[in-house]
């Protein structure tokens, strides 16, 4: 697809070489399969460990957080830093919790989420759903993948060296200026910053990729408007990264010459304005969110027709949504910012834009339901997790609405009830989507079948676990906590204690997945092409479990008037 | 940047060995008065607080002289008024709100109450469809899927009904942001200073003295029965039924003045004025809590709002040394009026840097009228 003239001749070159290279599954020896690869099902497989392995890192995080929240008081602050190796005393220590809460935020966000939903499946699957051999830029993928190790070795590293009043940065995964400017001095937070600027670069060169694939290569016969849902979504994120992320680029590079160089641009005494950075900051945040939870969309529609075996309802609808919730979500960004200072005209702007966000997601919702209603559903471990995340998912939502009122935000602003809300939406929105899309696809990626049993079982201490962890904070939220405490008023102790038991069954879960994971590969069946039966239609279900390493040279034409 | 870090270290030390075993919270030590030209607004210098000799920390029973003293008003005591109400002002484990106590606060809360009653009918509608397909189109009760996927008229209701919903909610919404813009006029202006990691309290119409107001640590809350993590050693003093116009604004990174009883919460931001506004209607002691990451000891900067009737009010200012607008110019002689100003814009000293650690005076006792010009130098 991409061979120039020159690459066409250095392949027949280079083929006489090693003389197999028709095989469809030939595959290279081992450092240059995963170290040089070019292949976006390798590269989807590197994408998805190195997500399994940030996500073990923020999921830790989040636990040592929760157990310094069980009880009022500080526990193991001091400790941890100075096993850490912080400077003595109490500030480097609770300097010691803003790195955990930023570096939490931050694994998540672009280490956990983005590399597992557009790096992972959608490497994985978008070519094959859309019956192209590969991606459009199969080397530039590669990079894109090469691009985040650095990014994540830079932000890990940033907690090794002074960031202020202690080691790393302890900014808030947002890095608002001044704090992050002239509040915190040392080289933790340029290492941060310069972590966000690879992650950044290589989801920009990620969603040149999948635009330029889904644009140009797709299967005679396949249509914009026959394109599987999950394209339809990646293909919306990719815009979104496309338009947001040199947004934040750009906020993050003033940040760093504001450090390092005697700007100004956020600095009021130079003519700057620390509200500018929170502007720019949340023009990229916003989309952001929407980022890390329209693949999920996407991979919900899919799995909930499999199970339903029943066409997606309202599939024109579906794909719209998806657009207008990112069209509309480059419109909102203030209603992050609402106790910032905003006037009374902007306020009301940015609060009646955001709830008209509500309108496509409710349209989404809804349809899921629809597809589900008159079908025939089996109720595998995918479907069980994308039910879960339609319901929480829309709890998520509707607090939401609750929080987009300028006038009632005024209370919650900065409280754990937006805490709450993030982690319906995050946590149970899209963390639920990816197990949905984990289950969902692992027989095909893996060619193994994983155990039910052990599925189910995930599936239910997982929902409990986070729902028992994340509930309480609604009411936590309401009374008045402040988020990004380490210690807290001995009155929201008892639901913090509720809270960091809710922690503890979620993360018993998580051993039975990564015990169904060891079993799939030690003593799983094989799977079959399909495992799921007549509901599976997308093309993916048509290739051998697993694929072989390349696909579609011949490519399928897509016929009929049905879609997915 | 460096030696105030070092500065702040070494008070936190200090409080640490002065507090017992306890974990240090935050700079116990006071800034007793700073230099009368130290605006304390410059984002990079943060030295006010540190020019301190470190006073003695908030010790609740300094030598008492009584407040309508005329002659030395520094010597004494600051009053608390309001003790502690459970349940009032203060987090509880309940899972509601705080209670209200501004008509701000009260018409929000009702507005709450409402969107709650929204949110869960949706919630448990999704939740019911859910339910209901589950027992109703599983394989087994239909093993035979149809195969629609359209219906124009069901999507134009899943699409109407919602946008009717949100309107019907975005007419209250409305409403309270016009309420929460629409400032009376003002009784009594009170600028708001966040810094690393204490908040300081001007007011400019009673003479522009300055209240630093400090985290106790756990010793000192116990001993005085105010809840943990809460209690100050000087609280910002607001008289009842009266228009507060809260002008925020902080002197090294953003914090935020928030305080959940009111329904209030703005942001400090160095190099702007941010103004809000509050009308409390019954006496007590509210707290809240610094809400914008700010550093290491984010969390140990609390708010303490004492509001008080207009009388005890009265006695408060002037064991501050300041000056009830009205009295002030007029006659000095009153026993309210107990410093020698007769002219509101004039510097009231405070220069005793030991009992009364908590109030320093500021030359910009103009900020009431000007307070852009102290923007200018933040």
């Amino acid at each position: 697809m991409t061979d120039t003239t020159a690459d066409a001749h250095f392949f027949e070159h280079g083929g006489d070489a090693h003389g197999h290279h028709h095989d469809a599954d030939h595959k290279p020896a081992f450092f240059a399969r995963w170290f040089m690869s070019t292949n976006h099902k390798d590269i989807g497989t590197l994408y998805l460990i190195f997500a399994i392995t940030a996500g073990i890192i923020g999921g830790a995080i989040s636990g040592m957080m929760r157990l310094e929240l069980e009880h009022p008081g500080i526990q193991y602050l001091t400790g941890w830093a100075h096993m850490w190796g912080q400077p003595a005393g109490n500030d480097a220590a609770l300097h010691l919790w803003n790195v955990l809460i930023t570096a939490h935020g931050l694994i998540m966000v672009f280490f956990m989420v983005m590399p597992a939903m557009i790096g992972g499946f959608g490497n994985w699957f978008v070519p094959i759903m859309i019956g192209a051999p590969d991606m459009a830029f199969p080397r530039m993928n590669n990079v894109s993948f090469w691009l985040i190790i650095p990014a994540f070795l830079l932000l890990l590293g940033s907690t090794f060296v002074p960031g202020g009043t202690g080691n790393g940065a302890g900014t808030g995964w947002t890095v608002y200026a001044p704090l992050s400017t002239s509040g915190s001095a040392g080289p933790a937070v340029d290492m941060a910053i310069l972590a966000l600027h690879l992650a950044g670069a290589s989801s920009i060169l990620g969603a040149v990729n999948f635009i330029t694939t889904i644009f140009n290569m797709r299967a005679p016969g396949m249509t914009l408007h026959k394109m599987p849902l999950f394209v339809w979504s990646v293909l919306v994120t990719a815009f979104l990264l496309l338009l947001a992320l040199p947004v934040l680029a750009a906020a993050i590079t003033m940040l760093l010459t504001d450090r390092n160089f005697g700007t100004t641009f956020f600095d009021a005494s130079g003519g700057g304005d620390p509200i500018l950075y929170q502007h720019l900051f949340w023009f990229f945040g916003h989309p952001e969110v929407y980022i890390m939870i329209l693949p999920g969309f996407g991979m919900i529609s899919h799995i909930i027709a499999t199970f339903s075996k029943k066409p997606v309802f309202g599939y024109l609808g579906m794909a719209y949504a998806m657009v207008a919730i990112g069209v509309v979500g480059f419109v909102v960004w203030a209603h992050h910012m609402y106790t910032t200072g905003l006037d009374v005209n902007t306020k009301m702007y940015f609060t009646a834009a955001t709830m008209v966000i509500a309108v496509p997601t409710g349209i989404k919702i809804f349809s899921w339901i629809a597809t589900m209603w008159g079908g025939s559903i089996t109720f595998k471990t995918p479907m069980m997790w994308a039910i879960g995340f339609i319901f929480m998912f829309t709890v998520g939502g509707v607090t939401g609405v609750v929080l987009s009122n300028g006038g009632i935000d005024n209370y919650y602003q900065d409280t754990y009830y937006v805490v709450a809300h993030f982690h319906y939406v995050l946590s149970l929105g899209a963390v639920f989507s990816l197990f949905a899309g984990f289950y969902y696809w692992f027989p095909k990626m893996s060619g193994k079948m994983y155990s039910e049993l052990f599925g189910h079982l995930h599936f239910w201490g997982f929902f409990i676990g986070v729902n028992v962890l994340f509930f309480p904070m609604h009411f936590l939220g309401r009374q008045g906590m402040p988020r990004r405490y380490p210690d807290y008023p001995d009155a929201f102790g008892y639901w913090n204690h509720i809270a960091t038991i809710g922690y503890m069954i979620m993360a018993a879960s998580m051993v039975i997945f990564f015990a169904n994971i060891l079993y799939a590969f030690i003593a799983g069946k094989k799977a079959p092409a399909n495992p799921w039966g007549e509901g599976a239609t997308t093309l993916e279900w048509t290739l051998p479990s697993p694929p072989p390493y390349h696909q579609f040279e011949t490519l399928p034409v897509i016929e009929g008037g049905d879609h997915h | 940047m460096k030696s105030l870090k070092s500065l702040g270290f070494a008070a936190a030390l200090a409080a640490m060995t002065l507090g017992g075993a306890s974990f240090a919270q935050g700079p116990a030590a006071t800034p007793a008065t700073a230099s009368p030209t130290a605006t304390a607004t410059t984002p990079d210098s943060g030295q006010a607080p540190a020019t301190a000799t470190a006073a003695p920390t908030a010790a609740p029973a300094p030598a008492a002289a009584e407040p309508t003293a005329t002659a030395a008003p520094a010597a004494s005591k600051v009053p608390e008024f309001n003790k502690p109400e459970p349940g009032i002002g203060q987090p509880t484990e309940a899972i509601s709100l705080q209670p209200q106590v501004t008509d701000i606060g009260l018409f929000a809360q009702k507005f709450d109450t409402a969107l709650i009653w929204v949110i869960s009918v949706i919630s448990l509608f999704v939740l019911g469809l859910l339910a209901w397909v589950a027992v109703r189109y599983n394989r087994r009760a239909n093993p035979t899927p149809s195969r629609t996927s359209h219906n124009t008229i069901i999507e134009i209701v899943w699409t109407v009904a919602p946008v009717l919903i949100l309107l019907c909610i975005a007419v209250p919404s409305i409403k309270l942001l016009a309420r929460q813009y629409s400032t009376p006029k003002a009784d009594l202006t009170v600028k708001v200073i966040g810094h690393q990691w204490y908040w300081s309290y001007q007011y400019p119409d009673n003479g522009d003295f300055e209240v630093v107001s400090n985290i106790l640590t756990d010793a000192q809350d116990k001993a005085k029965g105010e809840p943990r993590q809460l209690g100050v050693d000087a609280r910002m003093v607001v008289p009842v039924n009266s228009v507060i116009k809260i002008i925020t604004t902080s002197d090294d990174v953003i914090h935020s003045f928030a305080v959940p009883a009111f329904w209030t919460k703005m942001d400090a931001v160095p190099g702007r004025l941010n103004e809000t506004w509050f009308k409390v209607n019954r006496t007590g002691l509210y707290y809240g809590q610094c809400s914008e990451l700010c550093g290491a000891r984010h969390g140990y900067m609390p708010i303490a709002v004492d509001v008080v009737t207009k009388e005890q009010f009265a006695q408060w200012v002037a064991a501050n040394g300041g000056t009830m607008p009205g009295a002030a110019k007029s006659k000095s002689s009153d026993a309210t009026a107990n410093s020698p100003i007769s002219n509101p814009s004039a510097t009231t000293a405070n220069p005793e840097p030991g009992a009364g650690a908590s109030t320093t005076a500021t030359e910009n006792s103009t900020a009431a009228a000007t307070p852009a010009s102290q923007s200018a130098t933040n």
